[in-house]
């Protein structure tokens, strides 16, 4: 061993002038640099067009009177005034919120739930799991539709069946009888839709915690609530994160399932601010009010997810 | 969610298109629009899923006799102002484009549709059409827009029911009282039968129903610019205090409160409806279910007559490059032939006044019914008119939803602010 130790210490040094062992270096990075620019081209060219022109003309929109057709006319800070004024932008704001809480929470607990319960490969799992993930493959709008018709008391089953076995008497409308009853329509529509690919990528998360760390804990004597606290939660955090940012986002952004089962209804009481985006826009046709709604959602949706990802991610390092 | 995210991207490319669009000259050209082309151009015609069978009825005629020809694209009712607003936006209007004639002073004052004025005055028919889609059509002076389509709302009752009840089926009421007491010796019968139903959570349903028994009764419901509501009158309270009171009492239909439309001509078919308010267009409709049904005008509180005149207007898309081709099938739609053998024949309003009655429409004494109203109704004139009354979340639904199932009172006067300010908005 040592000989071998002396020798390897004793090769000779490359000869190369230490310049030339700079600017090789210098070009294989800028090599290698632009490789990489030209790996990420296409999606910086897709995003560039597809997110971040339409971005930015949406802020230029935001600060200008927008007619359908003719030229805009520049007039800051108008549109950004009347959002204060627009006492419907007031509901919808608090209406957004407090679904968001809600279905953040009921989605967040199912999706972890089911997570749980096929984490492990036992019989029947497989089945189980295709059976929690199928909603996903139908379109939401699709799946909203097929709400509005099994809820209907018309033409779905659900209110009959519920008759019959004598849980509700006489006529019952579910998606606008009252506020309560329209908002849970809904929750139970985006919990069957979105539950089973919140808790695929729970799954995910679940998977990629090794099997050792629970062996440690096991041997260490720890309960099943003392695992899963100490062990599965901390380990599960990254995955958290980014479950809880779709889901508020997805929440705040909500606007197929109101606009197909509720219409905003009743008395406005399931308004989104989506919806009062869209109103604006295409039944005002104040393309420049949108626009400055738009912008000042967008702010807030950055900065929620901004102090939300630097929590979860300072706990977990 | 993703669609929801897809929501937003799709808005942001309408967006995007639009500013593109936005920075280049308005390109569409036409030829002299007073005398129409006939040369084989293929021409688009979009408009509402309601009405599409009208505007199909006039392109197959059209095309059938013209070089033309009129392809008709329908959209569902819902989504229509806003497929035609992302359309302007991307400059990518259709060649022609009908629309409900309450919004038509909206999409003319954003010039959507190109001036047909002269072209219009030179037709010999601008004072044989429908007045109140005229208006609809014409923004500071300049016609924009044309009738398409007449369809006016009356009261529809159920023949058989009636007899069942005891009630001459031949005596429909003459007052809005006797409407109630006619309802209600209907709902007596009851098992699945209602007096009466109506469009609850549904702007649109209630003022093309509602309204005419206000103007019947002497009363307004907008000012004559159609800039101030006057819904806080003691017409509009009485109107809506008595379908209150039926709802109340369960003569009107639980499912009253929560119709928004979709399944309003369904109530009517199914039968079980003894005499409600609807547009006339669905005699037709509820007749083909083997529903015998009568007509009547609908009434004021003590008598009077009045008619909500709806439809569809339309005009030639702004950015269309087939104006002149275009402007030869509105002007043929406005003929006396089109008229008779298309809409008369077929049962429908003519939207010419002077056409009214012909040769189809006296072998049924209700089309007559249906056509007299004409000169009784009213077509009420908004630039903001979608946002303020038809929209699921305008100030008028919001008002209506109190005067029948809240504080009255307190709804018609807030209301009366709330729409007065909507409709003042530029």
């Amino acid at each position: 061993m040592p000989t071998t130790v002396q020798r390897s210490s004793q090769r000779p040094l490359p000869a190369w002038p230490a310049a030339e062992a700079a600017r090789r270096k210098g070009g294989r990075a800028r090599r290698r640099s632009l490789v990489g620019a030209a790996y990420a081209a296409p999606t910086a060219v897709m995003v560039g067009l597809f997110f971040v022109a339409p971005l930015l003309l949406v802020v230029w929109m935001s600060v200008n009177r927008w007619p359908l057709l003719g030229a805009p006319t520049f007039n800051l800070p108008d549109n950004y005034a009347h959002i204060a004024d627009n006492q419907l932008v007031g509901s919808a704001v608090w209406f957004t919120l407090k679904y968001t809480v809600l279905m953040t929470v009921l989605l967040f607990s199912l999706a972890f739930g089911l997570a749980l319960l096929v984490q492990n490969r036992r019989r029947g799992v497989g089945f189980l799991r295709t059976a929690f993930f199928l909603p996903m493959a139908v379109g939401f709008a699709s799946a909203s539709l097929l709400f509005l018709g099994l809820l209907s008391d018309e033409i779905g089953p659900v209110s009959d069946a519920l008759r019959a076995i004598g849980l509700v008497d006489g006529y019952v409308s579910w998606t606008s009888g009252s506020s309560a009853s329209a908002l849970g329509s809904t929750m139970v529509l985006v919990l069957w839709r979105f539950a089973g690919f919140n808790m695929l990528i729970m799954l995910t998360g679940l998977q990629a915690i090794p099997v050792e760390v629970y062996e440690a804990a096991r041997i260490d004597g720890a309960s099943r609530w003392q695992t899963f606290r100490r062990v599965t939660l901390p380990l599960m955090r990254p995955t958290i994160a980014l479950v809880l940012t779709l889901m508020i986002t997805g929440s705040v952004l909500a606007f197929d399932q109101f606009w197909i089962l509720t219409r905003g209804g009743p008395d406005n009481s399931t308004t989104s601010l989506v919806m009062v985006i869209y109103r604006e826009a295409f039944i005002k046709l104040d393309l420049g009010s949108a626009a400055a709604i738009s912008v000042a959602l967008l702010a807030v949706l950055v900065v929620v997810n901004i102090v939300q990802l630097g929590v979860l991610r300072r706990r977990s390092s | 969610m993703r669609s929801r995210r897809q929501l937003v991207a799709t808005v942001a490319a309408v967006l995007l298109t639009a500013a593109l669009g936005a920075c280049t000259d308005k390109e569409a050209t036409g030829g002299d629009s007073t005398a129409g082309v006939d040369d084989g151009a293929a021409l688009t015609l979009w408009t509402r899923a309601a009405t599409e069978s009208v505007s199909k009825a006039y392109a197959d005629a059209y095309n059938a006799k013209h070089k033309n020809k009129v392809t008709v694209t329908a959209y569902p009712n819902e989504e229509y102002p806003a497929k035609l607003a992302s359309a302007a936006g991307a400059k990518a209007l259709p060649d022609l484009f009908a629309t409900d004639v309450v919004f038509a002073p909206q999409y003319a004052s954003q010039g959507l549709w190109a001036d047909i004025t002269a072209g219009f005055a030179a037709s010999g028919v601008k004072d044989k059409v429908s007045p109140g889609h005229v208006r609809a059509g014409t923004w500071e002076g300049k016609t924009y827009a044309v009738p398409h389509t007449v369809d006016m709302s009356v009261m529809l009752y159920n023949k058989d029911l009636y007899t069942k009840a005891g009630l001459d089926p031949e005596k429909p009421p003459t007052t809005m009282k006797e409407f109630a007491e006619h309802a209600r010796k209907i709902d007596k019968l009851g098992g699945d039968v209602n007096g009466t139903y109506f469009g609850g959570n549904c702007g649109g349903c209630v003022e093309f129903t509602f309204w005419p028994s206000v103007w019947a009764a002497g009363g307004d419901v907008l000012d004559d610019k159609g800039a101030n509501a006057k819904i806080d009158s003691k017409e509009m309270a009485d109107v809506f205090a008595l379908y209150r009171a039926l709802y109340d009492e369960k003569v009107a239909a639980p499912a009253s409160k929560d119709e928004a439309g979709p399944t309003w001509l369904g109530a009517l078919q199914s039968g079980k409806i003894g005499i409600a308010p609807g547009p006339s267009v669905w005699l037709g409709l509820i007749e083909e279910k083997g529903v015998k049904m009568g007509v009547a005008p609908i009434t004021g509180m003590d008598g009077g007559e009045s008619t909500f005149i709806g439809g569809d207007s339309i005009g030639i898309g702004a950015t269309s490059t087939k104006q002149a081709q275009a402007w030869d099938f509105l002007n043929w739609t406005m003929s006396e032939e089109a008229q008779v053998e298309v809409i008369a024949k077929n049962k429908g309003v003519p939207i010419r006044t002077d056409l009214a009655s012909n040769k189809y429409s006296s072998a049924d004494p209700r089309i007559v019914t249906i056509n007299s109203l004409v000169a009784k109704g009213k077509t009420p004139y908004a630039k903001n008119f979608n946002a303020s009354f038809n929209d699921p979340q305008s100030p008028w639904l919001q008002t209506v939803r109190g005067a029948l199932f809240g504080d009255a009172a307190k709804s018609l006067t807030d209301g009366n602010s709330a729409i007065s300010k909507s409709l003042q908005q530029s």
